[in-house]
């Protein structure tokens, strides 16, 4: 007994301090030249700007990768020249002719040319991934892309689309992260079964000319970029390296930046935001994003459908309770389809509280004691909480709303099969222009079963021919300012008639460690940009 | 006797896949959802649904999984767009490395705390360790996870945080096991032991504490029962020494009810812990497992589903041969 206990004691004490020799080693701080970002990646399924379309990986690809235009983050009517010099478009509408800079390098130091240009969207349109339609709304198909987009000289691309639209809904398109420039040679060399080399670049290697480029990614562990030290534009990346770490844990975020084990901490909740807003080594950066968080009300329910009872549920909610003690500092009150910083967004806010407005309205609409109606939610935060503050005050107008809770996809699944009352869901944009939520929230041009086009709208048995043809008269109006006033009036209406209550806007906010700063955030994730972050 | 284990374990897994599968594909989840997200459109949505083959009857769907399982290919999972084997070969060493370890400390404390507790029966220290275990069987673990972290790693300091390593050991040893307490050692860099160590300890302890209050009840009711018999008497009387009457004597005759308990304790380790790997950002089978569920993504979930079931098969097997070793009556 006494040997084994005398063993026992031994293998303790060992433990013990071979755990308290390594302290020195597990808490050295993140290393100089690497800045270290925590941050739940795991919504990440390629990082091939061909095929990513997830918040985390288009961030990434941002990184890795440059379009032939982009936007300026703080303004974005302001469109500049990445990869090119200058564009233009021709008299007909449909000829637009871009010129690439001279001298630019790839990560594996082949020079760009116009082909590398052609090439990446010629790409994007045939393997035809989840981000294709931003590109084949234009017209172009795996049969005529070739003749469509082409490189006219080493330094000159040229793209017909198929009906001339608003330049500016095609300049916004190519802002986004499937128009990101790949170098055509070492895609071709990783090419298997005619897969553009998507096989590689989903996974395991990037090809673009950005700050950054790819060092390995491990699914929802981590991924690695180093410096692309042949960068263009002479102004390289600041930091040498980046590595984002996927977890999940908000707390534990929390304790790693306190910690100085991580740089930046991407998903804390309020209550850890509120407690690191305390401490003078954290600072808080925030940014508006694209998203919307709304509900949403079938039309197929008969109670739902009556106009009266659509107003007076908008009235239903407390916005301003809701975003002061559920979700402050990650989402603002918004209540129109456009997010701010988009343009034609207006800042209308006809919508609060007001439960006796509300009852009127019922009254009108026949239902004086309210009615019984289910909102299919996402079991998670602050989904949960969003609905249950709106369970209470449409409780106060006598409507009795079931929350059925479920799995994010199990509950979008319903809502795609149209099979839900009310849905609590969130929105974000796939790109700058205004046509992409106009067209998901306010267009519907077939509202059958087996309609082809599955916007929103739809998915709520919205039948709105007029403003369908409305929106629609917006993506052609070559005028930019007539343009905008049609989605401003559109807003107008749809926030009087529409079956949906839009009701915030999300703040993207980062905590980070005081000596380090340089992050640069934008209206999208593909505008979050690490070159600039810099560490003192 | 070979052939009627082969035979079994083959309609073991082929039980265990057809449940799995059927499961998996009358749950109200679209897994296609998880392949292109919600925003593509209807033209890329239904490529890829026939693409998945979830157009064609769920017999015939089957059928030609097992078939392509068979020629060893388990496919290509939704959410990590890589091939199964791949993420299994990523994500099981991460959590065979904490079992195991979390399993030696429950081993190595567990036991003699149940012996300390049976021969001590009903006095202070049976009562100590009694609370300690069932304390340890009733605190969730992303609790006490959490409460570890806190006052281990962000007040004491003298573990490391959430992850595998520090990012400045990132990629310094190559992937050999996976392991890296096994690749560290091989490749002779003792810092990235010590760092990978440091981060292990913790979870570890935590899942160990969880095996640990299983065990010594157990080993604490086994060793009762012996403790009772008339041999234990007789060998007291005889004058035997206390330690060997204990030790040699009514340990001796638990060993093989013991391993047993050890071995399940093991085997339900290594499916995976998702609280565990989600508090310690452990890049495990639990959430990886757990993940492919939720998003119906089929090929990934059945491709764990044979490496749990594997692991509960080998892990009977390999106690069978230890029943073999300890007890002589069983050869």
């Amino acid at each position: 007994m006494k040997s084994y206990a005398t063993l026992l004691a031994a293998g303790t004490v060992a433990l013990g301090v071979s755990a308290l020799g390594i302290q020195g080693a597990a808490l050295a701080a993140t290393p100089k030249d690497t800045v270290v970002i925590a941050y739940a990646i795991d919504d990440i399924i390629s990082l091939d700007p061909g095929e990513s379309f997830e918040f985390s990986g288009s961030e990434a690809i941002t990184n890795m990768y440059q379009r032939l235009i982009a936007y300026d983050p703080k303004d974005v009517t302001r469109l500049y020249g990445q990869l090119a010099e200058t564009w233009y478009v021709g008299g007909d509408g449909k000829t637009y002719t871009f010129k690439l800079r001279k001298g630019v390098k790839f990560h594996s130091g082949n020079v760009l040319t116009a082909a590398d240009a052609a090439y990446s969207l010629q790409r994007a349109v045939i393997l035809n991934k989840s981000p294709g339609f931003i590109l084949t709304q234009f017209g172009f198909n795996k049969d005529n892309v070739k003749q469509r987009i082409r490189a006219v000289d080493d330094s000159t691309l040229v793209v017909e689309t198929a009906e001339a639209v608003a330049p500016t809904f095609f300049y916004y398109c190519m802002t986004a992260v499937v128009g990101g420039v790949v170098d055509s040679k070492e895609a071709m060399k990783h090419e298997k079964a005619g897969d553009f080399g998507n096989g590689w670049l989903k996974s395991e290697a990037s090809a673009g000319t950005g700050p950054y480029k790819l060092v390995n990614w491990k699914p929802k562990d981590s991924f690695t970029m180093i410096r692309h030290e042949d960068h263009w534009s002479g102004d390289k990346a600041k930091t040498r390296r980046v590595v984002v770490r996927h977890i999940a844990e908000p707390a534990a975020q929390r304790l790693l930046l306190e910690k100085g084990d991580i740089d930046f901490a991407r998903n804390l909740g309020k209550d850890d935001l509120a407690a690191v807003a305390r401490n003078k080594d954290i600072k808080i950066q925030q940014a508006r994003k694209g998203a919307v968080l709304y509900i949403s009300f079938s039309q197929k329910n008969p109670n739902l459908a009556k106009p009266e009872v659509r107003e007076a549920l908008k009235y239903l909610i407390d916005y301003d309770a809701i975003e002061k003690n559920i979700v402050q500092g990650t989402y603002v009150v918004h209540q129109n389809f456009l997010p701010q910083g988009f343009l034609g967004a207006i800042s209308d806010r006809p919508y609060k509280l007001d439960v006796a407005k509300a009852k009127d309205l019922l009254t009108k609409a026949g239902l004086p004691n309210g009615f019984n109606v289910t909102m299919d939610t996402r079991n998670n935060s602050p989904t949960t909480e969003i609905a249950q503050a709106i369970q209470g005050t449409f409780a106060q107008a006598g409507v009795k709303l079931e929350i059925i809770p479920g799995d994010g996809r199990q509950t979008l699944t319903k809502y795609r099969a149209r099979n839900h009352d009310i849905y609590i869901g969130r929105w974000g944009p796939d790109y700058q222009d205004p046509h992409t939520n106009a067209e998901t929230f306010a267009m519907n041009e077939d509202n059958g079963d087996d309609a082809k086009s599955k916007t929103l709208a739809w998915r709520n048995s919205w039948n709105i021919p007029q403003m369908t043809a409305q929106i629609k008269a917006a993506v052609r109006e070559v005028d930019p300012k007539k343009r905008v006033a049609i989605y401003e009036a559109a807003q107008r209406e749809f926030l009087k008639t529409s079956p949906f209550a839009i009701m915030f806007q999300q703040i993207e906010t980062v905590a980070h460690r005081a000596n380090v700063d340089g992050f640069e955030m934008g209206p999208s994730f593909e505008d979050n940009v690490y070159y600039g972050i810099v560490k003192k | 006797m070979a052939t009627r284990l082969v035979l079994t374990v083959l309609v073991t897994f082929l039980g265990l896949l057809l449940v799995t599968f059927f499961i998996g594909r009358v749950v109200p989840t679209d897994p296609v959802l998880a392949a292109v997200g919600d925003r593509a459109p209807a033209a890329v949505y239904e490529r890829v649904r026939m693409e998945l083959g979830l157009h064609l009857p769920l017999w015939q769907q089957f059928w030609i999984y097992v078939q392509k399982v068979v020629q060893g290919d388990f496919g290509t999972a939704v959410l990590t767009g890589k091939p199964v084997l791949s993420d299994i070969r990523r994500v099981f060493p991460a959590t065979l490395e904490l079992a195991t370890v979390a399993t030696l400390l429950g081993l190595i404390i567990g036991v003699p705390m149940g012996v300390f507790a049976a021969v001590h029966q009903n006095k202070w220290i049976d009562h100590v360790i009694r609370v300690l275990a069932l304390f340890g069987h009733s605190v969730p673990v992303f609790w006490l996870g959490l409460v570890g972290l806190l006052i281990l790693y962000a007040w004491l300091g003298v573990v490391a945080g959430p992850g595998r390593l520090d990012v400045g050991y990132f990629d310094v040893v190559d992937t050999v096991t996976g392991v890296i307490l096994v690749d560290s050692v091989l490749a002779g860099e003792w810092e990235v032991f010590g760092n990978a160590f440091s981060h292990i300890i913790l979870p570890a302890a935590i899942l160990g504490y969880f095996s640990l209050a299983y065990i010594a009840r157990m080993t604490r009711s086994f060793m009762l029962e012996q403790l009772r018999q008339e041999y234990i008497t007789t060998a007291r009387v005889k004058g035997m020494a206390e330690s060997r009457v204990i030790w040699r004597h009514a340990f001796g005759n638990i060993l093989v009810p013991l391993i047993t308990v050890i071995a399940l304790t093991y085997a339900n380790l290594l499916e995976g812990s998702v609280l565990t790997e989600t508090v310690f950002a452990w890049p495990g089978l639990g959430s990886y497992l757990t993940d492919a569920l939720l998003a119906a993504d089929m090929n990934a979930v059945l491709g764990a589903t044979i490496i749990v079931g594997t692991i509960f098969i080998g892990i009977n097997l390999l106690s069978d041969v230890l029943y073999r070793l300890v007890d002589p009556r069983a050869k």
